[in-house]
C-alpha cells in the first residue's frame, strides 16, 4: 500500500535552533491524524516543510509515493497537498465567492484565464457553491472577506483550501481564537470533510483532538516524542508530563 | 430588489453578482459619450485633452501591476520612453503608419517588460523601487549615449507620422489627435475591463493582497505577476508611442524620472486599483498642473506636492465620502444609481 504522505528524516535548523528534528511520519489514505505538541514545538514549520514554503535542511517527502522535495508551492497544490494557516491567511479585497472560485479555476485549468468573466466558463460556480455550503457560508459570500466575522474567516480559511480538491489537507490549528461558543461549529466542519481525503489535524484542544483522530503524533521540541492511536497516547505518561502536564488543556 | 435574488439557488445568486460586479455604470457610459462627444467642442484644447487621453493610458497601465498586482514601480517611464522611440525611429526610417507603430512598440516595451519582470518578483518594496528605478535610468543613459540612433540629448528630428488608418492626418488643433488616442484609451480600457473581472485579474489581486495564500491556493504566483508586468509594459509602450506621434517627436524626456513619478502621483490622486482611477488622475492632475503653474509658474510643483500630502493625510477615502456627498446634492440621480449597484 503506498502511503497518502511520508516523511523521512525531515530535519530544519534555523541557525541554531533545530526547529524540526528527524522527523518520519507515514499516513495511510483517509487517515485522520491528529498533530499535538506545546507551544513552539515545531509544528506549523512541520507544515512549512511539507507545503514547500520553507526548504528541509535534509529529509524527503512523498505525495502518494512520489517525492515532492523540488517542487514549489503552488505545484505540490496540483498534486493534491493543501494547507490552512494558524493565522488567517485570507484576500480581505476579495468576497467568499471570489475567494473560493480563484481555487476552483485554478484547479479546473483556467485560472490564467483572462478574456472572460469568472465562472462564465465550465462548472465553477456549481463547485464554489457546494464548498461555501459545506462550511455554511452561502449567506455572506458577497461581502468582502474583510466584513466576515472572525468565526466566518475560520471557515472560509478551510472552505478555500478544501476547493483545491485536495488528497491530503494539513488543518493548522483551524479553531485558533475561536470563542468556545463557536469552536463547535468549526470543529464539525472538520469532523465532516470528505472521507477520501486525509487529513492531519493541528490542535492544542484535546477534547477535541481525541474526538477527531484516529492517530495521533506527540511533537516536542522538533522531533516525535511519540505516536500512536488515542488509546495510546492517553495512556502515555510521557505525554502527560511534556505536554498535559503544561497546562495546554 | 432583495427579496427577488434572496429566493434564487446560490449558483444563479453567484452568477448575478458576479455579473453585476462587471456591469457598466451610468457614470461609466456617461463619461466615454462626453470624452468622444469633447471631439466636437473646445478645438483649441484638443492638444490638451490629447495629452490627457495619453497620460490616461500611462496611469492605467501602471494602475495594473500597482493597483492590482501589489508591484510598486518607479521606473514606468521606461517602457513609456522605450516605445515612444520605437515609432520615433521608425517614423524617421520611412515607417510612419500609426497603428503599425503602436504595435511595434507595444511588442518592444513588451519584450523589456518580459524580461525585466524577473528582477520584479521577489523582494520587498522598497527593493523593487531601487530596481525600477536603475532599469529606467539604464534605459536612460543608453538613449542617452547612442546618439546615432535616438538624437541624444537633441532628441529625434525628422519624424514623418502618416494619417491614422491611411484617411486622418495630424492637424493643428489636435482632433485627430485627441480621437486617436481616447479611441487607443478606449480599446485598452475595454479589454482591461474583461481581464480585471476574469479569473486572471482576481488572481492579481489574490497575490496583491495576499501573495503566500495565493500560492496555496494553487496560484503560480511568479508567472501571473510576469504576465502582468509584460502587459503593463505593453500599453505604457503604447503610451509613449502615442505621445511620439501626436507631438511628432521624442526625445530623452520620454525617459526622464519625472514621467514615473507622474505616473505614480497620477494613480495616488485618481486611486489605484479601480481602472478608472488613473483617468481621473490624469484629467485632475493635468489641468491643476495647467492652473497653478499659470498661477505661481516656478511652483507648480510645490502645490501639487501640497495637495498629495493633504491628500495621504486627509486620507483619500474621507474625501470620497465628502465629494460623494457633494455630487450627491447636486446631482441626486448619479448618486442614487451609484447606491443601488
Ligand atoms: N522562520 C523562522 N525563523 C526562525 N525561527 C523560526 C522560524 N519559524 C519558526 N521558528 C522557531 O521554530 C520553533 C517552532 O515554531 P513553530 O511555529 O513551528 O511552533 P508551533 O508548534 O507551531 O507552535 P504554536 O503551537 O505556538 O503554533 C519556534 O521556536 C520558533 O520560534
Ligand atoms: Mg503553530
Amino acid at each position: 500500500m503506498t502511503l497518502a504522505l511520508e516523511t523521512r528524516g525531515l530535519m530544519k535548523s534555523f541557525g541554531g535552533l533545530i526547529a524540526t528534528n528527524d522527523v518520519s511520519l507515514q499516513l495511510p489514505k483517509g487517515a485522520r491524524h491528529a498533530l499535538i505538541g506545546p507551544n513552539g514545538a515545531g509544528k506549523t514549520t512541520l507544515i512549512n516543510l511539507l507545503t514547500g514554503v520553507l526548504a528541509p535542511t535534509s529529509g524527503e517527502i512523498l505525495l502518494d509515493g512520489r517525492d515532492i522535495g523540488s517542487l514549489g508551492v503552488e505545484q505540490r497544490v496540483g498534486l493534491g497537498l493543501t494547507r490552512t494557516f494558524q493565522i488567517n491567511q485570507l484576500f480581505p479585497d476579495l468576497t467568499a465567492i471570489e475567494t473560493v472560485a480563484l481555487a476552483v479555476s485554478e484547479r479546473q485549468g483556467r485560472g490564467g484565464d483572462w478574456w472572460r468573466r469568472v465562472g462564465t466558463k465550465g462548472p465553477v460556480l456549481e463547485e464554489v457553491i457546494e464548498v461555501l455550503d459545506r462550511f455554511d457560508l452561502t449567506d455572506r459570500m458577497t461581502e468582502q472577506t474583510r466584513y466576515l466575522p472572525y468565526g466566518k474567516q475560520r471557515l472560509l480559511e478551510i472552505a478555500v483550501a478544501l476547493a483545491t480538491k485536495p488528497r491530503v489537507l494539513l488543518l493548522d490549528e483551524p479553531a485558533a481564537g475561536v470563542p468556545e461558543g463557536e469552536r463547535e461549529e468549526i470543529l464539525n466542519a472538520v469532523a465532516d470533510l470528505p472521507k477520501d481525503v486525509t487529513v492531519v489535524l493541528i490542535e492544542h484542544d484535546m477534547d477535541l483532538v481525541f474526538r477527531f483522530a484516529e492517530s495521533i503524533s506527540v511533537l516536542v521540541a522538533g522531533a516525535v516524542l511519540t505516536e500512536g492511536t488515542v488509546a495510546e497516547i492517553k495512556a502515555d505518561p510521557r505525554v502527560k508530563a511534556v505536554y498535559l502536564g503544561e497546562g495546554e488543556v | 430588489m432583495t427579496d427577488i435574488t434572496s429566493s434564487l439557488p446560490p449558483v444563479a445568486r453567484a452568477g448575478r453578482f458576479l455579473a453585476g460586479e462587471a456591469r457598466w455604470s451610468w457614470l461609466e457610459i456617461g463619461f466615454w459619450v462626453v470624452a468622444f462627444g469633447l471631439a466636437f467642442f473646445f478645438r483649441s484644447n484638443h492638444l490638451l485633452f490629447a495629452e490627457i487621453a495619453i497620460l490616461a493610458l500611462f496611469a492605467v497601465s501602471l494602475d495594473i501591476i500597482l493597483g492590482y498586482a501589489g508591484i510598486v514601480s518607479l521606473g514606468h517611464a521606461a517602457f513609456f520612453g522605450l516605445g515612444a522611440y520605437t515609432v520615433g525611429i521608425m517614423a524617421r526610417s520611412g515607417w510612419g503608419d500609426p497603428l503599425t507603430g503602436l504595435a511595434a512598440a507595444g511588442v518592444t516595451a513588451g519584450i523589456l517588460g518580459f524580461f525585466t519582470s524577473f528582477l520584479v518578483l521577489r523582494g520587498s518594496d522598497l527593493t523593487r523601487l531601487m530596481i525600477t528605478l536603475g532599469v529606467a535610468s539604464l534605459l536612460h543613459e543608453t538613449a542617452n549615449k547612442l546618439d546615432w540612433l535616438t538624437g541624444g540629448a537633441d532628441g529625434l528630428q525628422g519624424m514623418m507620422v502618416g494619417p491614422v488608418l491611411g484617411r486622418f492626418s495630424f492637424d493643428l488643433y489636435g482632433t485627430t489627435a485627441y480621437v486617436y488616442a481616447l479611441s487607443v484609451l478606449f480599446v485598452v480600457v475595454l479589454g482591461l475591463r474583461i481581464l480585471v473581472h476574469s479569473p486572471f485579474g482576481h488572481a492579481l489581486r489574490a497575490i496583491r493582497d495576499n501573495p503566500l495564500r495565493a500560492r496555496a491556493i494553487g496560484i503560480p504566483v511568479n508567472r501571473r505577476l510576469i504576465a502582468a508586468y509584460t502587459l503593463a509594459a505593453v500599453i505604457a509602450g503604447i503610451a509613449g508611442a502615442l505621445l511620439a506621434q501626436t507631438s511628432g517627436f521624442a526625445s530623452l524626456d520620454v525617459l526622464e524620472f519625472h514621467r514615473s513619478a507622474d505616473v505614480m502621483l497620477v494613480l495616488v490622486i485618481g486611486g489605484s486599483g479601480r481602472l478608472y482611477g488613473g483617468i481621473l488622475g490624469a484629467i485632475v492632475f493635468r489641468f491643476a498642473q495647467d492652473a497653478i503653474s499659470t498661477i505661481t509658474p516656478q511652483y507648480w510643483q510645490f502645490w501639487i506636492g501640497m495637495g498629495l500630502v493633504i491628500l495621504v493625510l486627509a486620507g483619500r477615502d474621507r474625501l470620497e465620502t465628502v465629494g460623494r456627498k457633494i455630487v450627491g446634492r447636486a446631482l441626486p440621480w448619479i448618486a442614487n444609481k451609484e447606491a443601488a449597484r
